[in-house]
């Protein structure tokens, strides 16, 4: 797996001219590689989500994905929106099979699989049950046992706990975590919680607001044993608060 | 609805606070008023039939089997009419909702139709296709089919884009779009709006057989007119009544049922 970014622009038409939303993003990911995107709202971080989703074209330069330029979306880019996205009539297990299904895959192997999902993100006893029946931080849980379910080469995580609590969104970055260690998946995580891309990613890259652009990009090696004591030892702290005086200057320069 | 459960265990207290018992109760004191005023005989026989007329007439219809008849013509007009233009209504309500071009080309025009009143039709409609059961059918199809298309076009454009791109990133292809997503997305909202829009279905079928027909409940009532048969003109709006409310709680158990989700 490998998606590469080179000089990746993207601006909208108005009425006069044009607005810049990114401007010359270059990064690449290879397989197994948790990269996550740093900035506050306005940076466009969740627009380059959507160029690698093929949700969205970029204006100027080139996303190409295990050598083949993104023409649109497809199974091998799973994504995980911030709002819930689950489908509210359908239960968290159908939730789950839903991209399966689209494949066109065999029902006993969509059955196996799903129950296997299910119980991965710890929710074997709630398939049963419809969307709004599961807390926040559960429905989290199935959409990303969705996009797992349908074989991505890539998790594309857009804010995915960004509307949780804090406790659960602390609970929810440590299962991510895990995840990950236990899948061996490739994951572009998009967050404006410093704590989060700290936490999870081994490289973070920094996007400045207005137009969007990558202005610093860190290589992050911690020792994940106990991320509870990890949040609060004294490296990560430290590399926390450079990180954050960084972002309050990006957005100094702006007001 | 919710707040008032909490009454519930409270005894004879949870069965007045029922929603259901008290518009049972609604119904019977205007009931009693109008046995009252016409047992006092207050008011002309003619002009205020009594309950018990109104019954008898009914018996009388029930045993000769125009009752029967009367509501299977107006049924069959109603659900034909609305068959039709739910028939059109879906597939071009979610062509719209879906498609902007479509969209800005019809919503205008429909907006402008939308507004001209059906039973306006009725003349041009006698005109065309005479008086037989065509024109009913149509005038019910004109007088729903701009209400239920709008009505599904607006619950279309209201998808939340998470579920379609959801679907897409899934591998999801563009049909599976429709009948995966947006389908069952607005089963409730299209249940909700067939529900409403009935009720305009209902008027429009008495209107046309006030108008021209051999049959049906509102020929009785224009009938009744003639013969100043008033407790059958007050049997006909009473069973229509009737009918209106079967038809409405009927929608609503579907969608309690069927789309227990939306709740």
């Amino acid at each position: 797996m490998d998606l590469i970014l080179d000089g990746v622009c993207k601006s909208y038409p108005q009425s006069r001219g044009s607005l810049a939303i990114l401007d010359d993003i270059n990064f690449s990911i290879h397989t197994g590689q948790f990269v996550a995107l740093l900035g506050s709202s306005g940076s466009g971080k969740s627009t380059v989500m959507r160029l690698v989703a093929g949700l969205e074209f970029p204006s100027n330069g080139r996303i190409t994905f295990d050598g083949l330029p993104v023409g649109g979306p497809g199974s091998d880019r799973g994504m995980v929106f911030q709002k819930y996205s689950l489908y509210p009539w359908l239960t968290a297990a159908q939730n789950v099979a839903f991209g399966m299904e689209l494949q066109g895959l065999p029902r006993l192997e969509v059955r196996e699989r799903t129950a296997y999902f299910l119980e991965v993100v710890g929710l074997r006893d709630a398939g049963g049950r419809l969307p709004r029946e599961l807390s926040g931080g559960m429905q989290q849980r199935i959409a990303i046992a969705r996009a797992l379910a349908a074989q991505p080469k890539l998790l594309l995580l857009d804010e995915p706990f960004g509307a949780l609590d804090l406790q659960i969104r602390e609970s929810m970055q440590e299962f991510l975590y895990q995840l990950w260690q236990q899948t061996g998946l490739s994951v572009l995580l998009i967050t404006h919680d410093i704590d989060e891309a700290l936490l999870l990613a081994q490289q973070i890259h920094v996007l400045a607001p207005r137009p969007g652009r990558i202005v610093r990009s860190l290589m992050v090696d911690f020792d994940h044993g106990d991320m509870m004591a990890l949040r609060l030892s004294t490296p990560f702290l430290e590399r926390r608060q450079e990180l954050a005086n960084g972002l309050r200057q990006l957005d100094g320069t702006l007001t | 609805m919710t707040s008032l459960g909490t009454f519930s265990g409270r005894g004879r207290r949870h069965l007045l606070v029922h929603p259901w018992s008290l518009g049972l109760l609604g119904i019977l004191l205007v009931f009693g008023l109008w046995a009252t005023i016409s047992s006092l005989g207050v008011v002309d026989q003619l002009f205020l039939p009594s309950p018990a007329a109104v019954f008898l007439a009914g018996q009388e219809q029930l045993a000769q089997g125009q009752l029967v008849a009367d509501l299977v013509a107006s049924i069959r007009r109603v659900f034909g009419g609305f068959a039709l233009s739910a028939l059109v209504a879906i597939p071009l309500g979610i062509a719209m909702g879906a498609n902007t071009t479509l969209c800005r080309l019809l919503e205008p025009l429909l907006g402008i139709l939308r507004y001209m009143p059906a039973p306006a039709f009725i003349p041009l409609l006698i005109i065309y296709f005479g008086v037989d059961e065509l024109p009913k059918i149509l005038l019910i199809f004109i007088g729903t089919l701009f209400f239920n298309t709008l009505m599904i076009m607006d619950a279309v454009k209201f998808v939340p884009s998470e579920l379609i791109e959801t679907a897409l990133t899934l591998g999801g292809k563009r049909a599976d779009l429709l009948t995966r997503v947006i389908a069952p997305y607005i089963i409730p909202q299209a249940l909700d709006a067939f529900r409403v829009n009935m009720a305009a279905a209902w008027n429009l079928v008495i209107v046309a057989e006030l108008v021209a027909a051999e049959d049906g409940l509102g020929k009785r009532i224009s009938l009744a007119q003639r013969f100043l048969r008033t407790d059958q003109i007050f049997l006909g709006l009473i069973v229509i009544g009737i009918i209106g409310l079967l038809i409405d709680l009927g929608f609503r158990m579907l969608m309690r049922r069927r789309c227990s989700w939306a709740q």
